[in-house]
């Protein structure tokens, strides 16, 4: 009983294998003797291409359970008694077993528990994150005092989002006075550089023309000493709180980024939606280069502020309004999110616009710019991409600083990998965070079972494949445009140890009794969620810590003994 | 270096109003100045950040503690994912609303209408949960896009054998007291459908509490030690059942003046059941509130109002003694207080005497004009009384005023704590009961544990001014 560590990728393990099923998660190059004696060709889910005997590897392995011939399993849990002894345990946790099983989700239209927020909140996020801009949104009250709550909730500082309020009679004729008159508004009360306005469902239905309504704008108070106002279209009923963060970024580049100046040589970093902590970690790596950085939006000090004698309307920090201006001269781009770089060309459903589809593009399609589009440097290897690129763009090697963050983070990877080997993990949140998220698990050893987004057209799959690619036995399961009852109805199948994402996803975790370790947003249960830092070999060593004691906490509150020495 | 003492609140009470928005003048008032004439209940000025919420927000709060009821938001995915499981509504059994049920609406709903998608969601959530009720919420496209949710909702009522009511919360028709009136209005359908046989002479049902904490609990703790039947929880720990059956009850009282306040209205005018006017925050209104209770059975029953001062006497007996070093730290110390409705403000003006503490500014989303003019008499001279107020009047005030500690939701608590000013959070997420008399403890524990906090030391606006404590029971 004490061999609790266990490679039980797959072949016949778990609670399936005692329940007579089969759940071959793959690892069946290594154990392929095994494998083939015991299940046969009933050993077909869920198996990488190592699994040679007659596996199907394009099922998802969530079909695992039922479709798996009864003999099989028993006969591999006879013969790898160990395994089926290991995750025996992991039953307990209740929901998984002797449950009346859900109807499948396919065939479910409605929403239980969204793995997503709507289109606007990301492009409130993303304003946020330029210097003396205001958050507007051209709507009713309730979005955007839901949404501060929201935001004021993950990172405990203000988030003053200003409305349009539309009521009942403007619904009708037109929002557009409103607007013209919040904006004048907000130019009293907060003397802002920018406005960013955005769309909600409730504009975007009656058909306001945001942009003409601008136009109009200028013309009428031309003589005032106008903020810089963007616009752009965030329907909640189209995307997820990512397209709407993607769409800001895109219309401040788009709408500001409009003149070509003399190079500066500063290189361009498009982040995606990251922490605090991982913004000021990319500036300092981008720093240690040599080079100066734009980085769009940044987030970290409007939303991680000191303590301050007096309130200030505006926070201080964000991008400046002359750097993004000015982006035509930096020396190239570095945009993260491998999803962001598979957004394809043309109107997208969520910004509506023309042209090229990321800020990136544009700035490489307007001015030539080089563009560098890698993932979320979560974990070593996207880290790695991150670095290569600013190598190229630099021309120095990574500083030694940074090297030897590298050099500890390997190190650590070998110390920690007992404890984490093999354990299977569910990752859900945005696409692109659940790629870095994923790629780090991968390399610490975890198996993600499961990746999940509320995204739709992400193409979560492919990316997943490439970040784990050689290095799992079996492809995940990947879901796009989740909620959280589908993600636990295929996670209930798939006997994981841990989940990994936001804290909405808890429900989940105590009733299966196993670790959530938390990552993105929101992080609304824990103190200090957008102080966590999850990019570059420091972050990928700060997950890699909170993962492993995650699992070792587990153990020993798990354990009848109660070691203290672990 | 920050001066070492507190600014002196009237000579500079006068001097930043300037800084209002001029149509903003007119929800500003202090207490003492001139005669009070709010301009409240309008629509949020755009551009303004206003605390506000909306239409749905208030159909949502409403409605949402009833636990045996599946609450489906039909619309684009926000509206139900800001209000997933945000708030401490507690139930003694179901927990179906502790789930956030949507349409999800998407583009091609929007342009084709949403109906079909909303009785199929309908269809499959009431097979997979059996819920007592349903609830469907309308979001702001539901009210343009045409959808008949009543239609919809008929039909479904007769195919599953349930009452599945819609809930007419369009965001932008109005703000959250229209939202209100529309649980009210959904409610109201459920009042009357089932029997009252074993309902007895001496009973309630407790209208605008949301069991926050099982806060509820506590109150139906007092009143069983009277002696009173609660019929129906409305809502928290609600149940679907309780509330069919409600209209047999003797009595309603009705906390927080806007939010069931409208269907105590109907119930008088359709089944003549009286109503009180209640407040559990505090020991005067929670005792008050027992006393009018007793008052109003003492016809039925002449001992309730005995019991009723035994009750007070024991509460009180335990719960004074346990306040007295509290008060001792905060006595002088100055309080702000913005809420929802302005029914908690009374209370809570009243609270914060008994731990020795002086209001200074006070202000609801929703206040009304005569809710205002009977605010401004319980408060001291000088008093800043506001309606509707955003983040920057408050932080103006918070500054101007020097308060010690602000009580509020969770939208003002960054406010509070970036200008290094002590909160107490008085909101649907909080996790502490307030109501009751040990929820007054509660309360005094919460407010003491922020004032008398070391951190104040540090921040910069006061870093002068440390509060040392006297080793209260905090």
């Amino acid at each position: 009983m004490t061999l609790d560590y266990v490679a039980n990728d797959g072949l016949c393990a778990g609670d399936d294998a005692v329940a007579g099923d089969c759940d071959c998660g793959g690892s069946c190059a290594e154990f392929g003797a095994g494998c083939a004696n015991g299940c046969a060709d009933g050993c077909a889910n869920g198996c990488a291409d190592g699994c040679a005997d007659g596996c199907d590897c394009s099922e998802a392995p969530e079909a695992g359970p039922e479709t798996a011939p009864d003999d099989c399993g028993s006969a591999s849990a006879a013969l790898l008694t160990p395994v089926a002894l290991k995750a025996a345990p992991s039953n307990t946790g209740g929901g998984k077993p002797g449950k009346a099983p859900r109807p499948k989700r396919p065939d479910f239209v409605s929403t239980t528990n969204a793995c997503k927020l709507c289109t606007p909140l990301g492009a409130m996020l993303a304003f946020r994150g330029v210097e003396g801009a205001v958050p507007f949104l051209h709507g009713s009250q309730g979005c955007a005092t839901y949404m501060r709550r929201y935001v004021i909730s993950h990172y405990r500082e203000p988030m003053d989002i200003a409305s349009s309020s539309l009521g009942e009679k403007q619904a009708v004729y037109g929002g557009g006075p409103n607007l013209k008159k919040g904006i004048l508004n907000v130019m009293k009360k907060y003397d802002p550089a920018l406005v960013g306005v955005a769309t909600t469902c409730l504009t975007e239905t009656i058909g306001d023309d945001v942009g003409g309504y601008l136009r109009e704008f200028r013309n009428e108070f031309g003589d005032l000493d106008l903020p810089e106002i963007v616009h752009v279209h965030t329907p909640s009923y189209s995307g997820t709180h990512m397209e709407g963060w993607n769409a800001a970024v895109r219309a401040l580049v788009d709408q500001l980024a409009i003149d070509k100046v003399e190079p500066h040589g500063k290189v361009a970093l498009l982040p995606g939606f990251v922490s605090p902590a991982d913004l000021r970690h990319l500036r300092d790596l981008v720093t240690d280069f040599g080079s100066d950085v734009v980085i769009l939006p940044d987030l970290s000090d409007p939303l991680d502020g000191p303590a301050l004698e007096d309130y200030t309307p505006l926070p201080e920090g964000g991008t400046p309004l002359a750097d993004i201006r000015a982006l035509s001269g930096a020396a190239a781009v570095i945009e993260c999110g491998r999803s962001l770089a598979m957004t394809p060309t043309g109107p997208s459903g969520s910004s509506g616009s023309a042209g090229p589809a990321t800020a990136g593009r544009v700035l490489h399609e307007r001015f030539g710019l080089p563009l560098h589009a890698v993932g979320l440097p979560i974990g070593l290897r996207e880290t790695d991409a991150l670095v290569a690129a600013l190598e190229a763009v630099t021309g120095k090697p990574l500083p030694r600083r940074h090297e030897l963050e590298r050099g500890r983070f390997v190190d650590a990877l070998v110390d920690g990998h007992k404890y984490v080997s093999g354990k299977r993990a569910v990752v859900y949140g945005e696409a692109d965070l659940v790629i870095g998220l994923v790629s780090l698990l991968t390399e610490i050893g975890v198996h993600t079972v499961l990746a999940a987004t509320g995204t739709r057209g992400a193409h979560l799959a492919e990316s997943i494949a490439a970040v784990t690619e050689g290095m799992l036995p079996a492809m995940p399961a990947v879901i796009e445009g989740a909620d959280f009852e589908e993600i636990a109805d295929t996670a209930e199948g798939l006997s994981p140890d841990l989940l990994v994402g936001n804290s909405k996803g808890y429900r989940y975790a105590r009733q299966w009794n196993i670790p959530l370790v938390r990552a993105g947003f929101p992080i609304h249960d824990r103190f200090g969620g957008h102080r966590l830092l999850h990019v570059g070999y420091a972050g990928a060593q700060a997950l890699m810590d909170r993962i492993v004691n995650a699992v070792i906490e587990k153990t020993q509150s798990d354990s009848p003994v109660g070691y203290c020495y672990l | 270096m920050t001066t070492a003492t507190a600014p002196n609140v009237t000579a500079t009470a006068a001097c930043r109003d300037a800084d209002l928005l001029d149509e903003r003048k007119k929800q500003v008032h202090r207490a003492g100045q001139g005669p009070i004439d709010m301009a409240c209940n309008r629509e949020s000025l755009a551009g303004a950040v206003s605390q506000r919420a909306c239409v749905f927000c208030g159909s949502r709060v409403v409605l949402y503690p009833i636990a045996d009821a599946l609450h489906l938001v039909h619309g684009p995915i926000g509206c139900a994912a800001y209000t997933w499981d945000i708030r401490g509504a507690l139930s003694s059994g179901p927990e179906l609303h502790r789930l956030s049920f949507s349409t999800d609406l998407q583009e091609k709903d929007v342009i084709f209408g949403g109906e079909k998608k909303l009785a199929a969601a309908l269809d499959e959530l009431i097979d997979l949960h059996k819920p007592k009720a349903a609830f469907v919420y309308s979001t702001c496209i539901v009210g343009l896009i045409g959808d008949d949710l009543g239609a919809v909702c008929r039909k479904m009522s007769e195919k599953k054998g349930i009452p599945v009511i819609p809930v007419q919360s369009e965001g932008f028709k109005g703000n959250k007291r229209e939202g209100y009136l529309a649980a009210c209005k959904a409610m109201f359908r459920l009042v009357g459908t089932a029997p009252t046989d074993d309902v007895s002479p001496l009973s309630v049902n407790i209208l605008g509490d949301f069991n926050l904490a099982g806060e509820i609990w506590i109150v139906r703790g007092y009143l069983a030690r009277m002696g009173i039947q609660v019929v129906a929880n409305i809502t928290g720990d609600g149940r679907v059942d309780d509330i069919r059956r409600c209209h047999g009850a003797a009595l309603n009282l009705v906390q927080c003046s806007g939010s069931t306040m409208d269907l105590a209205r109907m119930m008088k005018e359709k089944y003549g059941t009286p109503h009180l006017r209640v407040s559990y925050l505090g020991i005067e209104d929670m005792a008050d509130s027992l006393y009018a209770v007793a008052e109003h059975f003492e016809s039925v029953d002449p001992g309730i109002v005995e019991r009723t001062r035994d009750l007070v006497r024991e509460e009180l007996a335990a719960l004074m003694p346990r306040l007295r070093d509290i008060r001792r730290d905060l006595s002088g110390k100055r309080a702000a207080i913005y809420v929802g409705g302005s029914f908690k403000a009374f209370s809570l003006i009243k609270a914060f005497r008994h731990i020795g503490m002086n209001v200074v500014l006070v202000g609801s989303q929703t206040g009304t004009q005569e809710e205002y003019r009977e605010l401004e008499t319980v408060c001291d001279p000088g008093t800043v009384i506001i309606d509707d107020a955003n983040p920057l009047e408050l932080s103006h005030y918070v500054r101007e005023l020097d308060v010690d500690v602000f009580v509020g939701g969770v939208k003002e608590r960054p406010i509070a704590h970036k200008l290094g000013v002590g909160f107490c959070d008085h909101n649907h997420e909080r996790k502490i009961a307030l109501a009751g008399f040990e929820g007054m403890y509660n309360f005094a524990r919460e407010v003491h544990a922020s004032v008398m906090s070391p951190v104040w030391r540090f921040v910069p606006r006061r870093s002068q001014r440390a509060a040392v404590p006297t080793g209260a029971d905090a």
